[in-house]
């Protein structure tokens, strides 16, 4: 019994590290289907979770909080939008030039407005998402087996948690069901037959950039204001790479995408978990092989020695109607 | 779009990112004002604490150096159509080498363990560029995902080198054991008594040769040539028979000796010993100053100066008005990024207008 509540522990931390790592992932995954590189989310992660903190702070709301994390997300999109969409500036640098913005920016107003080092006030209360108990939780706790997995593993999250996981079917469904799901991931492989098809590359690319504002925002609102009660510094540390990571260990598909970040977050949850554990011949497992293991994977997977990443074939690439 | 209407020499090479980085620069002053501080006399502030004394102006150059390097790493490998991000990694992991060697050499003069030193980084810097620039050229693995790994993989292995290997028994935090006075990087302060205080060492000289050698390494070389053929259209120099997959790796390589020599310059110059994330950042700061300066030496060696004295400039302005924190400079690096990398057209249809073949045309009419 020890075991499996130790599991279900772990794998409820696990589910929560994953959340902001699945919303950012799925961001990704429509800008670059769009042909839309953006090494920027985790500069996106960063913006928000602090423009969400800040205004929950002010206003009390976490809703409002809510809806400055996606505002702010949106205005960091347009930036890489006008750069790389109208400009056909090069989307890396942009990407790259907003991570900067963004970890300069919230340390440097979050001193200028709270005076607290860069961190922002304690969240307490409607302030912060809390967690939502799904009916009959608390009856079925003590349930063998099933118990703990439902009230503890599925029940006792905020409701940002579900929507990640409501956004993988979500995204599955856009994608390969509609027409504009067809229109995105063409746009992303031959912008040029949408272009003569009399479809806007620019309008298409846009509206996924929006997708992915709204949903990395609320992946940094949940950073600050769901998981945390508050902002500080750089505290995205790397997510947002990571969720690039895990989109290319995914091949861009929804699903794996999800199974990805909960490998990921699983990988996070162990090695706090593992601090100090003696293991039998091995001894400690170093906290940094663990860390590493996100990283080195993918590293293996793009060199293609696991199966093949192809990206989208115009990912990167600025449209430019021929004249 | 219509095509690109060739503008004067001076007006593409010096007007138009003199106007880029105006115009980042005023973005900045804005937000600046936006949080109810005045942006010139934050100007003034970070002028003489960046020139007017001569600890100050040390420490400028200190950052300059290490700009130079990191500057040089992105824009040696842009030039061969490689966008490296891995500066950081690539110094922080030559910081092991630079301190195996010096710690191996303790206690000899500076005249044989500074070559041993620069040795050490460019090879550790080189072997950690290297292997991005093998995945890219063999794999196919894109380089841009692949350096971004890599700054990462470096902060966890060299964390755990540092705190379980390195670090000697009797040392509360996690850092190497000290290398002796005799044996590090000598700082000009011995010879001048201008830098009274300040960390530059003869590293500075170090990026100085570098900026030269890179110039003559990317225009008037070979290598250079293959370099830039690739940059331009690798179809076309796999077609003039130059081998891509080579030229990837020995690019790679040496942009990984050149953000080696950052940790000559702090390693062994600076705090003589390896401590934990001794780069701050200094290999990102080289992406700003690479699209700044343009990937020209000339450019990178402006621009690290502008971004030396912002840095010292910065920490003067952190005394001085406490409402502006030091990382006002990442959003002003963040601001140069972006209008002279991504947006580096913007201002070019304007220009276009004023100064472009049409115009003079018209001036001739006149």
């Amino acid at each position: 019994m020890g075991y499996y509540t130790d599991l279900i522990l772990i794998l409820d931390s696990t589910v929560r590290l994953a959340i902001p790592l699945i919303l950012a992932c799925l961001a990704g995954l429509y800008s670059e289907r769009a042909g839309i590189v953006d090494i920027g989310l985790e500069g996106k992660l960063l913006g928000s979770a602090f423009g969400a903190a800040a205004t929950a702070a002010v206003t009390g709301s976490a809703w409002m909080g809510l809806f400055a994390g996606v505002g702010v997300a949106l205005g960091m999109s347009a930036i890489h939008g006008i750069a790389s969409i109208n400009l056909k500036g090069n989307q890396t640098i942009s990407g790259v030039a907003l991570n900067f913005l963004a970890a300069g920016l919230t340390t440097f107003l979050g001193q200028s407005w709270f005076h607290r080092g860069g961190f922002t006030p304690q969240l307490s209360g409607d302030q912060r998402f809390g967690p939502i108990t799904l009916p009959f939780a608390p009856e079925l706790a003590n349930v063998p087996v099933i118990g703990g997995l439902y009230s503890e593993l599925i029940s006792g999250h905020n409701i940002l948690a579900y929507v990640a996981f409501i956004a993988v079917p979500v995204t599955a469904w856009v994608l390969f069901s509609t027409r504009f799901g067809l229109r995105l991931r063409a746009v992303g492989e031959n912008p040029k037959a949408l272009d003569t098809a009399g479809i806007s590359v620019t309008l298409l690319r846009y509206q996924a950039l929006i997708i992915t504002a709204v949903l990395v925002g609320i992946g940094g609102t949940y950073l600050s204001i769901a998981q945390s009660a508050g902002f500080n510094n750089n505290m995205s540390a790397g997510r947002g790479y990571i969720a690039l990571a895990a989109l290319i260990f995914a091949k861009w598909k929804p699903w794996p995408a999800l199974a990805t970040c909960l490998l990921f977050g699983f990988l996070d949850a162990l090695q706090f978990r593992l601090q100090g554990v003696q293991f039998p011949y091995i001894g400690e497992v170093p906290v940094q092989a663990i860390q590493v293991l996100p990283y080195l994977l993918t590293i293996i997977l793009l060199a293609g020695f696991i199966g093949r990443a192809v990206a989208p074939k115009a990912s990167g690439i600025p449209y430019t109607k021929e004249r | 779009m219509s095509a690109r209407v060739p503008l004067p020499r001076w007006v593409d090479i010096a007007l138009l990112p003199l106007l880029n980085v105006v115009l980042a620069f005023l973005i900045g002053g804005i937000v600046v004002v936006m949080v109810g501080q005045n942006p010139l006399e934050a100007v003034g502030i970070m002028l003489y604490g960046a020139f007017g004394y001569g600890s100050g102006f040390g420490y400028t150059l200190y950052y300059t150096t290490d700009f130079i390097f990191a500057g040089l790493a992105v824009s040696l490998a842009y030039h061969a159509g490689l966008f490296n991000i891995g500066p950081e990694g690539q110094a922080y992991v030559a910081g092991l080498g630079v301190i195996l060697v010096a710690l191996g050499l303790n206690g000899q003069p500076w005249l044989i363990t500074v070559p041993a030193m620069i040795v050490a980084g460019a090879l550790f810097g080189a072997g950690w560029a290297f292997i991005p620039g093998y995945l890219q050229a063999k794999r196919g693995s894109h380089i841009v995902i692949t350096t971004i790994l890599f700054n990462f993989i470096a902060v966890s292995m060299m964390g755990y080198i540092i705190s379980k290997i390195l670090k000697p028994a009797n040392v509360g935090s996690d850092e190497s054991a000290p290398i002796d006075a005799v044996s590090r990087v000598p700082q000009l302060r011995l010879f001048w008594d201008l830098f009274k205080n300040s960390p530059v060492n003869i590293s500075f000289f170090l990026a100085l040769i570098a900026l030269v050698a890179v110039y003559w390494l990317i225009w008037h070389s070979k290598f250079g040539f293959a370099m830039r053929a690739l940059g331009h259209n690798p179809t076309a120099a796999r077609y003039a028979g130059i081998s891509n997959a080579k030229v990837i790796m020995i690019t790679m390589a040496l942009a990984g000796a050149l953000a080696g020599m950052v940790a000559v310059n702090n390693v062994g110059g600076v705090q003589g010993r390896l401590i934990l994330n001794f780069v701050s950042g200094a290999g990102f700061v080289g992406v700003a100053v690479a699209f700044m300066g343009k990937g020209h030496p000339i450019g990178v060696a402006l621009s690290a100066l502008l971004f030396g004295a912002l840095y010292q400039g910065g920490q003067e302005l952190a005394f001085s008005m406490p409402g502006i924190t030091r990382e006002m400079i990442v959003t002003i690096q963040a601001l140069v990024i972006l209008f002279t990398g991504a947006m580096g057209d913007m201002l070019r249809p304007p220009l276009e207008r004023i100064f472009g073949p049409r115009a003079q045309a018209r001036a001739g009419d006149v």
